[in-house]
């Protein structure tokens, strides 16, 4: 009981009030300010501008990523150990170092930002950055997620088709992708999730120009920082929401798999 | 490629097939690449721009007290930080391993949302909540203490975005082979608290320690948040990121540099401290 008590007070007091609190101030105002804030068109343009570079990044992830999980489980090369253990870097950096290292690299004053520049492509204070950023701090997920199914993998039916016939792709197709499937899912979403609510990296390399390279928290926090919580709460209410909604897909998830696995 | 993806297909039983050695290669090739241009190569690029002007910039830099108090507060909150959602994070995972409650699964599905939130909106409920018009923010305001704007606020934002790592990590292994021995112990007579310290924790201490690891890894970098209720007055209630972001905003690049190089230099201590932990849990 004394532990129950001490969960409750704990996870009440730290996640179940501050969501309740900024869900009853979101509904004092009334639907009508809740809307009039998310589509203000600068906080459009933002949620928008989330949306896109979530989604290209997440698909570059889930390839990228899916190969890496390939590589590292499947093939032998030097350094594999050592490139194992960097996977989870991104996990490790603090996301604002993230962006200064992006800026140090890429940024105008850099060698290769500079000759970036003259060719005519913008990275720092552009979109290109913010994606780069969103694939530096989600790196880990889809390969974290699909190298422990791969490993559990049983090469059976892959050598099974092989031996009928089927070709490389074909075989990777059929067997490999469905069993895959669970797991890539479940990188991608949580890739997503993050990248929806990323801000540190993201504050130092985008520039947070609105209508070109604000996204949706950068949008929030300049609100809140110009002393307008209530032009805060309408993206701050759809962010939320897409987290819960990504917190039941991924559970969902879960049980589908096991299931999955189970029959 | 082409070709060599025809030579099976026309059906030639004869042909033993060896893996596919180019394509091997290429992928293999790829995925370094990539790794390298995406992952590490920024890394590298840091370094040399810090040191761009030598190494009297980025010494005197560190040197300045605004870098020592953003460093020492940030040690500070992460250490508290540790230490609460330790001991919650402990109590939180056997009370969703071994008790059954009605709404049990919603609350279990609630402890992983700080892993969903936002940073900034994370912070913008804890205003909102211990604000001095919030639900909270009264009780305190009237004891004259303040939260929010000042370091309360920065650890109470900390422990949110931490709050996951600890239960999670144990919560597994508990559920692998703490219930049983727990039992066991129990049934011969040991007290609840001799069967925590002589059964339970032995168990449990290496994901226990994992768990740690990404707490101090996540405590030290958080950002959003800790920006987002801090107020950022330097010298008080500035983190080491926070930092960071105000000599970036200030055009001080080289100072946004060093102190980066430094908090990147904890994480690959981090990193290799995640590395043997988890070896260790593996085993």
């Amino acid at each position: 009981m004394v532990l129950r008590g001490l969960s409750f007070f704990y996870v009440g007091l730290l996640i179940i009030l501050p969501i309740l609190a900024i869900s009853a101030e979101a509904l004092k105002g009334g639907f009508p300010n809740l809307w009039t804030n998310i589509t203000a068109p600068a906080a459009l343009a933002s949620l928008k501008l989330t949306f896109l570079t979530a989604f290209m990044m997440v698909i570059l992830n889930v390839i990228t990523g899916t190969a890496t999980a390939w590589v590292l489980v499947r093939y032998e090369f030097p350094f594999k150990n050592l490139m194992n253990a960097l996977i989870d870097l991104p996990f490790a950096i603090p996301t604002v170092v993230t962006g200064i290292m992006l800026v140090a690299l890429y940024g105008p004053n850099s060698p290769v930002g500079g000759f970036m520049e003259k060719k005519g492509i913008d990275i720092i204070f552009a979109r290109p950055g913010i994606i780069m950023a969103l694939l530096y701090v989600s790196f880990p997920f889809v390969v974290r997620a699909v190298q422990p199914v791969l490993q559990e993998m049983d090469k059976d039916m892959e050598e099974a088709a092989k031996t009928l016939g089927a070709r490389p792709f074909t075989i990777f197709r059929r067997i490999v992708l469905p069993t895959l499937l669970p797991a890539v899912l479940t990188g991608a979403a949580l890739s997503f999730s993050r990248a929806i609510g990323e801000f540190g990296s993201i504050a130092i390399v985008s520039g947070n120009i609105p209508f070109k390279t604000q996204v949706a928290s950068v949008y929030v926090y300049g609100e809140l920082e110009s002393y307008n919580p209530q032009g805060a709460l309408g993206l701050s209410v759809v962010l939320l929401l897409c987290s819960l909604l990504i917190l039941i897909f991924l559970n969902r998830l879960q049980v589908w798999s096991r299931k999955h696995a189970a029959a | 490629m082409q070709r060599h993806d025809e030579i099976p297909s026309a059906g030639a039983v004869k042909v033993v097939r060896k893996p596919n050695g180019l394509g091997k290669n290429l992928i293999t090739a790829a995925v370094i690449g990539w790794f390298l241009v995406m992952i590490l190569v920024p890394v590298i690029g840091i370094v040399k721009q810090a040191f761009g002007s030598g190494w009297k910039p980025f010494i005197s830099s560190l040197l300045t007290s605004a870098t020592g108090h953003s460093f020492i507060l940030t040690l500070a909150i992460t250490a508290a930080a540790v230490v609460l959602n330790t001991f919650f994070g402990v109590i939180l995972a056997l009370t969703l391993v071994n008790q059954r409650f009605p709404g049990k699964l919603l609350f279990e599905g609630l402890v992983d949302l700080p892993f969903a939130v936002s940073p900034v909106v994370a912070g913008f409920m804890f205003i909102i909540l211990f604000g001095p018009k919030g639900w909270m923010g009264q009780w305190f305001e009237a004891g004259g203490v303040k939260i929010v704007y000042a370091v309360p606020g920065m650890l109470i934002a900390t422990l949110f975005v931490t709050l996951p790592f600890v239960a999670r990590e144990i919560i597994p292994v508990l559920r692998e082979f703490g219930l049983e021995q727990q039992e066991a112990a129990y049934i011969l007579g040991a007290s609840r608290w001799r069967t925590f310290w002589r059964v339970t924790l032995p168990s449990i201490r290496w994901g226990l320690a994992y768990g740690v690891t990404l707490t101090i890894a996540r405590a030290i970098g958080e950002f959003g948040a800790v920006l987002v209720v801090s107020g950022s007055i330097i010298n008080k209630t500035q983190t080491a990121t926070l930092h960071i972001h105000q000599e970036f905003t200030d055009f001080n690049y080289v100072g946004a540099f060093s102190a980066a190089i430094i908090l990147a230099l904890l994480s690959f201590v981090i990193l290799t401290a995640m590395q043997r932990l988890n070896r260790r849990k593996g085993v």
